[in-house]
């Protein structure tokens, strides 16, 4: 039967209310404030009330949390000036109320190419400013199961997270499938080769990959209960842990840089049936990864 | 991007309420903010559109809806990307269900 | 008397002579009735000659593309003026054989993908269009006034013998090959392998003069996979209003639905909305339908006891395989597909069709046709008209007939049934552009490209029903030409031809029922989202059908 309540459908303001505990969220500048767009109008192009991302506090399982959800459907999730600085202001404010995590919904094409270098600005200064709420010992959670995926320079910034939850239907990767085939043409990568854009950056392959650390279901229960699991669950930040993160990357790349298709991949992980995946679910998935770590040495 | 306003006369009067907000302004889709408003004997509407030149429908659609629900003390505000009335009409419909009118209205 | 006797036998005569010609040109690439591909050239060239008819398999679905490459390597100094009978022309190769000379005479059903440029070519004078037919129209002529001389069909399978399996997409090659076979014509069929048992036998060895070994299988598109992420909130809502205040009003039972995301949303509808309405049973029982994977979902919750296709589904074999109590299948297990059974089907046998269109003007005519694309209907004309041969009652059928008749004497005193037609629309489409307007672009295309009528999809008279997001016009229960201008007027929104309403006349075809908005029904607009659909996504599709769908690869998106 299909999930009671799907995550990819709900918008950003529909996911906030359904993670957090019932009635307990409060917005910060919300669409009244009408904090806007200055750059959209030059443009020809309506703002949005938010500027596209629902910001504030509220409880999950009565711990106080902060939360941020960018909603996908409007500009496909780009990060402008405004939408930037409310996620910045959310960061800084997560410093002084220290909640038991921050989660951040993210659904983004990466900057808002539209505002140019105030996007590009925000970006780092969001990528900055979650950093130091890492710092702090606060975690900071990228939530990513929204149709549009997690992007551009919100997929570096998700990959600063401590922790990152991906649905198998989402997506996070740095290119966009259109501007790699663009820019390297079809025979590379055929953006319409959905299953291909979906075994390169999916949920699934990032799961195995080791660069999300938990898969979800597309079901707002399973994300809710996964959040609530990591609250105060920081990751320590430091030297030693970047040259660790360093020294995987570098064998990721001697192990697996020649491969030509994820599913190669996947076969020098352990996988012995890399065509199944697709159409393995969640469950099946989680335990095909544990056997694999188990296999490991 | 076009700007129109219209104030139209309402008297269902509606109770205190906080803001509400429903749609996203995606393509073919659209924002409604409907909050509290200054006229206590009519609605304003201000809609900001990135589709030029449908004045008309836009002044149908929202007269219509006003001689539908007849509020008063409230203020509608639209960010729409292209869509159409179906879409408005629908949008509208889901932003007003959770206003709180204070009696029913007259038919 | 002087002079020649009259000869009887001439096509047999001709018959005999091109296959003498095939079979000296051949040579040794002809063993039995098999031909090695690299010789398909030589085939064409013996059997065909200048002027003949000759019919190839541009289906709506398959395409003896193999066949159609073949035809336009024809030398048009030694073969021309061809008159081609088709059905569907889908490959730029179905207008290159008029473009090199080779063919110069067309009868039709339909041309979507080459629908602007088939318009191009007749205004250039490279096309004398015959006439633009509906499917079980264009068969009919096969056998009365457009015998193909030479068939160019398309198969899964032949044996040594000539026996053909067409399987799931057997579509129009049954109809082709009969008029042909039995009228002294040549049938040529392209076949993806050549086997020593067939899985079932659909045309017999008897009836196919050459078969020939395609080095690619034919083309078989999607044609009717629709994506449920791709449903709007509106055609939910539309979705509704046709269940509850249609299917439900008259207890549809027997139906066909034209392709397109509203009547799939109706689909995906029936396991939850009209399970809510207490519907299940009294609704949507029996179809004459592709394999949709949308109608799913309500298949495993038991709403259908059977469904007849005109053509497959890729991806649906499997699905169709293991349910074969619903669908119709050969002692093989493999679906087995008849267009020309199934257009009559529908017409006949059918208390509704529902489908989407692009224009209706103030008398209920409805019409997909823009000036600058010659595209044709497909099965809609025949869908989409009441079955006056019927003769057989049901609930539904003698309902709309007494609605038509309610309070009138003379010649409509007797009592008849009427086949429900309805056009399903919103009132703008993409690009702000109105479904409703004064004057059909068909009447430009006509004066354009010279057509004696303009092209109608549906005739005004043929339909009964109009539904919109504004409501549902009930065109049987209109007395004058002013009611049902009204009664459109009524139901088409903030569109111009909307605005003109006259309010007065609305609101009294209102209270009389003729027009039926959705509070009429008791839906609450706000109802409309997408979490009724059955089914979400592709993947929910695959679910519901525990597997056995497996989509094309380009609707896969995990």
């Amino acid at each position: 039967m299909i999930n009671a309540l799907s995550y990819a459908e709900l918008n950003a303001r529909q996911r906030v209310e359904h993670l957090l505990d019932p009635g307990s969220f409060t917005e910060i500048l919300g669409p009244s404030a009408r904090v806007v767009s200055p750059h959209l109008a030059l443009l020809g192009v309506p703002y949005a009330f938010d500027d596209g991302v629902v910001i504030g506090t509220g409880l999950m399982h009565d711990q106080p949390v902060l939360i941020a959800a960018q909603e996908g459907r409007f500009m496909g999730g780009g990060v402008g000036e405004v939408h930037g600085a409310k996620l910045v202001g959310l960061m800084r404010l997560a410093l002084k109320v220290r909640p038991m995590a921050v989660f951040v919904l993210a659904e983004s094409g990466g900057v808002r190419l539209h505002e140019a270098n105030a996007g590009l600005i925000a970006v780092s200064e969001v990528m900055r400013a979650v950093l130091d709420v890492r710092a702090a010992g606060i975690p900071v959670v990228m939530l990513i199961g929204g149709a549009n995926g997690c992007f551009g320079g919100m997929g570096l910034i998700a990959r600063c997270a401590d922790h990152v939850v991906m649905s198998d239907q989402a997506r996070m990767s740095m290119s966009g499938p259109e501007v790699i085939e663009s820019s390297r043409g079809v025979e590379e990568f055929d953006s319409r080769d959905r299953a291909l854009v979906w075994r390169t950056t999916g949920g699934k392959h990032r799961f195995l990959m080791g660069d999300c650390d938990l898969l979800v279901e597309d079901d707002m229960g399973a994300f809710r209960q996964v959040a609530a699991s990591l609250l105060g669950c920081s990751q320590k930040l430091n030297l030693q842990g970047l040259l660790d993160e360093q020294r995987v990357l570098t064998e990721r790349l001697e192990n697996t840089g020649q491969c030509n298709d994820a599913g190669e991949i996947w076969r020098r992980l352990g996988v012995e049936h890399p065509e199944r995946v697709a159409d393995m679910d969640v469950e099946q998935l989680q335990a095909l990864k544990a056997s694999q770590i188990l296999g490991a040495s | 991007m076009e700007r129109l306003d219209f104030v139209l006369a309402g008297h269902r009067p509606v109770q205190a309420f906080e803001a509400i907000l429903v749609g996203v302004v995606g393509s073919g889709n659209l924002e409604v903010l409907v909050e509290p408003g200054d006229h206590p004997a009519s609605c304003t509407f201000l809609i900001n559109t990135s589709a030029v030149g449908f004045g008309a429908i836009w002044e149908a659609v929202v007269k219509g809806f006003q001689a539908r629900h007849q509020l008063c003390g409230v203020s509608v505000s639209i960010n729409d990307m292209g869509a159409t009335p179906a879409v408005v009409s629908l949008r509208l419909d889901q932003a007003i269900a959770s206003v709180p009118f204070l009696k029913a209205p007259a038919s | 008397m002087s002079g020649q006797p009259k000869v009887w036998n001439s096509q047999a005569t001709s018959r005999a002579g091109r296959i003498r010609r095939a079979t000296a040109v051949l040579g040794e690439s002809l063993i039995g009735k098999v031909v090695l591909a690299a010789s398909v050239v030589e085939l064409l060239s013996a059997v065909i000659e200048s002027g003949d008819r000759v019919c190839l398999e541009g289906n709506n679905q398959k395409q003896a593309d193999f066949l159609a490459r073949a035809l336009t390597r024809l030398d048009p100094t030694r073969v021309n003026n061809l008159h081609m009978v088709q059905s569907v022309l889908a490959l730029p190769e179905h207008l290159d054989v008029f473009d090199h000379g080779i063919a110069s005479r067309l009868d039709f059903s339909f041309s979507g993908p080459q629908a602007a440029r088939l318009a191009k070519m007749v205004a250039a004078g490279q096309i004398q269009i015959g006439a633009i037919h509906t499917y079980l129209e264009l068969f009919s002529r096969y056998f009365v006034d457009l015998t193909p001389r030479v068939s160019l069909v398309c198969a899964q399978a032949a044996d040594a013998n000539g026996n053909l399996f067409t399987g799931p997409n057997t579509e129009d090659t049954p109809a082709i090959v009969e008029a042909t076979a039995f009228k002294g014509g040549i049938v040529i069929a392209q076949v993806n392998e050549v086997v020593s048992a067939l899985p079932r036998v659909d045309i017999p060895g008897d009836w196919v003069d050459f078969v020939i070994q395609a080095p690619t299988p034919n083309v078989i598109e999607p044609l009717f996979t629709r994506d449920p992420a791709a449903i709007s909130e509106i055609q939910v809502l539309m979705a509704m209003m046709a269940i509850k205040g249609i299917y439900a009003e008259y207890g549809v039972q027997r139906l066909n639905h034209g392709i397109g995301f509203d009547t799939a949303a109706i689909e995906l509808l029936l396991p939850t909305y009209a399970e809510s309405l207490g519907l299940k049973g009294k609704i949507c029982k029996h179809w004459a339908l592709n394999p949709h994977p949308a109608l799913i979902p309500a298949i495993e919750a038991g709403w259908v006891e059977s469904v007849h296709s005109f053509g497959s589904e890729a991806g649906m074999e499997s699905y169709v395989r293991a349910r074969s109590d619903v669908f119709f299948t050969g002692a093989d297990g493999s679906l087995r597909s008849n267009r020309a059974m199934c257009q009559a089907a529908g017409h006949y046998a059918c208390d509704m069709f529902i489908g989407s269109t692009l224009q209706i003007d103030l008398h209920g005519h409805s019409s997909t046709a823009t000036a600058d694309r010659i595209a044709g209907f497909g099965g809609a004309p025949n869908m989409g008209a009441d079955a006056r041969g019927r003769r057989h009652s049901s609930p539904a059928w003698l309902k709309a007939g007494a609605q038509a008749r309610q309070g009138r004497g003379g010649l409509y005193a007797m009592p008849r049934g009427q086949k429900l037609v309805v056009q399903m629309v919103e009132t703008f489409r993409e690009h702000m552009q109105p479904a409703f307007v004064e004057k059909l672009d068909a009447w430009e295309l006509a004066e354009r490209a010279q057509m004696e009528i303009p092209p109608v999809m549906i005739y005004g008279d043929d339909m009964t029903h109009i539904l919109t997001e504004d409501g549902i016009a009930n065109l049987l229960l209109c007395r004058t030409d002013e009611e049902r201008e009204q009664a459109i007027r009524g139901v088409a929104g903030f569109t111009p031809v909307g605005l003109e309403r006259d309010d007065r006349m609305v609101e009294n075809l209102r209270d009389r029922g003729v027009i039926r908005r959705a509070e009429d029904l008791g839906i609450d607009k706000r109802q409309a989202s997408r979490s009724l659909l059955a089914a979400r996504s592709m993947r929910d599709l695959v679910r519901s059908s525990g597997g056995l769908y497996n989509p094309p690869q380009r609707f896969r998106n995990w």
